[in-house]
């Protein structure tokens, strides 16, 4: 089994391509702006709610119980999908994944020799790198997401959850539909270029014999799936093509139809500052004489079983993808999604994209935090990615330790003796008097501005103050002594 | 003989959950729920919070009293559009019909003539007022899905007692119907993917228009 999340395996490590993007002027002005304005409106949205609290608690036990319960309600939903219609497949990784889904799709398309699909928005399938295996596999995927199209047709990856295309401004946009959709005289008006779009892709919508979704809940219950959108592609997709694929994160399943209606209130307004979003689509299984005539689920693992195994792990296969921690970020404001290096970006992605691999990829994301908890603040699920991010540090550093090299690394040695130091108030006090005399050296006008090793790291960006001549301790000690007129009294 | 993705992928499921399943229904049941589950307005208003929410997402309205009036209140949702290009479900009653427009039936139209079409006019199963939603339970006189779709005007009847306060109130109402395709719809497609500017009309119907009727 080899779990993939994109192209994590090549990304640089966050320090290095944050600073890139952070010398990306126009990058971080598109990212600023857009973060800034559906930070506003999902506050407002939510201040409107006196229930908000009730509903994150709410959610957040539903997804606990079904997480503890997650293979008895896999097979319910199983049953009910299949009693329906739909068939249900199972996927170990991405690249089993990816091969039922090109098994399926030339199943359909008999001697089509290029067969197309078009695909709503799903960012499981980029997850497992979906559009890269069917090109190789001789099938045009077709993004009709507006965002994603402008990610597809810029050779560009996702770099928000829910706004993929967010670190484009409509200037580059427009440069990009000029150029794909030939179409030289196209303006930069947003409604311009949403009308492209939708031109561009009506024919396709009518013409394409293959859809391909993701979900955002699957019901036990019912063998209900459910798509959450707004353009009203995710209807063109589930609705023409005479054959729907699915591509489910096992994670989705919810037990109850009346359960969504907690999710259904927390997700519009946590993504998109939106009361509710223009459309949700539900379906189970086929319906005759209305929508298309073979439906395929492909449930997906990929590395998320390891995640129930530890309950603070666990947490994290509760998000629903709504992307309100990326725009609260003081991280992600600054540098943008591209920097993670993997297509779950911002704080849940700094949890997510670690995991899914069992660390053995994005090993520095936990470290791109300040560990302010806006984050957890504001996940409609509870979940709570500071505390997460540290356990993750945690166990890289643990897992360091069992090697040589980790085991001689300045900073594992300079923590080990730290550690020591903080063991024995003798010799605290010992490392403090020790320091106070070393900082001497580097002292500039009642600065340091510039440390050696490790502690460098923080005098490059900023100064430190030396630390006073008397320590806390020393004027306590000082202070406590009973004066000679017996003012203290015993 | 290899075990199959599915008995891999739940055995190893079984394998990390740390208790084993003990009464699921009922640990299920006993998640409590403190949220606001029904509405505390009255129809009157209920009915203005839905029309407040309509508005908010551009979305037009016609407000009628009687049945009776539901064939002029069409005729003026529908007067822009050449009539030779209206579509109404095969179950939608004809009484509700204008007479002066010849508005055609969807008897099973392939996608190309249903494309065809500029308008479409449905009933819906309910709304939901504290989100401005209607909801279509597909089939009958709420049309099937690609007929709600491709043409790019929606009109859509809504009586007034089909509207409830809250979303779990919506969902409950169509709990027993999850079986048939459902679509909620909040307004007219949009997006907002280019510098979060929200643009009314991508692939859905670019125009939606509701009409309040009934007590």
């Amino acid at each position: 089994m080899t779990v993939r999340v994109g192209k994590t395996s090549t990304a640089p490590p966050f320090p290095l391509a944050a600073k890139a993007a952070l010398q990306n002027d126009q990058l971080r002005r598109n990212v600023h702006n857009a973060t800034t304005i559906i930070q506003g409106k999902r506050a407002q949205r939510v201040d409107e709610m006196p229930d908000w609290q009730q509903l994150r608690q709410a959610a957040k036990d539903i997804k606990d119980h079904t997480l503890a319960h997650l293979d008895h309600y896999l097979v319910e939903f199983e049953r009910n999908c299949q009693r329906a219609g739909g068939i249900v497949h199972w996927a170990r990784d991405a690249d089993e994944a990816n091969r039922i889904a090109i098994d399926l799709i030339r199943q359909y398309s008999g001697d089509d020799p290029h067969p197309e699909v078009i695909k709503v928005k799903t960012m499981t399938s980029d997850e497992v790198q979906m559009n890269a295996a069917l090109e190789a596999a001789g099938i045009t995927p077709i993004e009709t997401d507006l965002a994603d199209m402008i990610v597809q047709m810029g050779n560009d990856e996702p770099s928000h959850i829910v706004v993929p295309a967010l670190h484009r401004n409509r200037f580059e946009v427009a440069e990009i539909f000029r150029r794909t959709m030939n179409l030289p005289n196209l303006t930069d008006a947003p409604e311009e270029l949403t009308k492209a779009a939708r031109t561009y892709l009506r024919n396709r919508f009518l013409r394409v014999k293959v859809g391909l979704s993701g979900a955002n809940f699957a019901v036990a219950e019912t063998g209900t799936v459910c798509v959450v959108e707004s353009e009203g592609n995710g209807r063109m997709c589930v609705t023409m093509p005479n054959v729907l694929i699915t591509l489910i994160g096992i994670e989705k399943i919810v037990p109850t139809f009346q359960d969504l209606d907690t999710f259904l209130q927390l997700l519009p307004r946590s993504a998109t500052g939106e009361r509710m979003n223009p459309y949700n689509s539900f379906w189970t299984g086929l319906t005759k004489g209305d929508g298309p005539t073979a439906f395929h689920v492909i449930l997906l693992d990929n590395g998320r079983i390891l995640q129930l195994n530890d309950e603070r792990e666990r947490e994290t296969l509760a998000c629903i993808r709504c992307g309100a921690c990326l725009n609260v970020c003081p991280v992600y404001r600054e540098t943008g999604g591209h920097a993670y290096g993997s297509i779950y970006s911002g704080p849940i992605g700094a949890i997510i994209s670690p995991q899914l691999q069992s660390l053995q990829h994005s090993r520095s994301l936990p470290y791109a935090s300040t560990l302010c908890g806006a984050c957890y603040e504001v996940c409609p699920v509870k979940i709570n990615i500071p505390e997460t991010l540290i356990h993750l540090r945690g166990r890289i550093v643990r897992e360091d330790q069992q090697t040589l090299s980790g085991k001689l690394a300045v900073e594992n040695i300079a923590m080990q003796a730290a550690a020591k130091i903080f063991l024995s108030h003798r010799r605290y006090e010992a490392a403090q008097r020790l320091a106070r005399t070393g900082q001497l050296l580097f002292e500039r006008k009642g600065q340091l501005t510039n440390l050696p090793g490790l502690a460098g790291g923080w005098t490059r960006f900023r100064d430190l103050k030396p630390l006073p001549s008397q320590s806390f301790r020393d004027w306590w000690k000082a202070r406590s002594k009973p004066s000679p007129h017996g003012e203290r009294v015993q | 003989m290899s075990v199959t993705a599915r008995e891999a992928i739940l055995a190893r499921i079984h394998a990390a959950l740390p208790e084993p399943p003990r009464d699921i229904a009922g640990s299920h049941a006993s998640i409590q729920r403190l949220y606001r589950q029904t509405g505390t307005l009255d129809a009157h208003g209920r009915l203005d919070l839905f029309i407040d929410r309509l508005l908010d997402y551009d979305t037009e309205i016609i407000q009628i009293e009687a049945e009776s009036e539901l064939p002029f209140a069409i005729e003026r949702a529908l007067e822009h559009y050449d009539p030779q290009r209206i579509l109404a479900p095969a179950e939608f009653p004809s009484a509700w019909l204008p007479d002066s427009v010849p508005i055609q039936r969807d008897h099973a139209l392939s996608t190309s003539e249903l494309d065809h079409f500029e308008s479409i006019v449905t009933t819906c199963e309910i709304a939901i007022a504290s989100t401005g939603t209607i909801v279509l339970v597909h089939g009958g006189a709420q049309g099937r899905r690609a007929a709600t779709l491709l043409p790019d005007h929606h009109v859509c009847l809504v009586r007034r007692d089909q509207v409830v306060e809250t979303v779990p109130e919506g969902l409950a109402a169509i709990a027993a119907q999850s079986h048939r395709p459902i679509t909620t719809i909040s307004g007219p497609s949009a997006t907002a993917d280019i510098e979060m500017t929200r643009i009314r009309g991508v692939h859905g119907p670019r125009r939606l228009t509701v009409i309040l009727y009934g007590r």
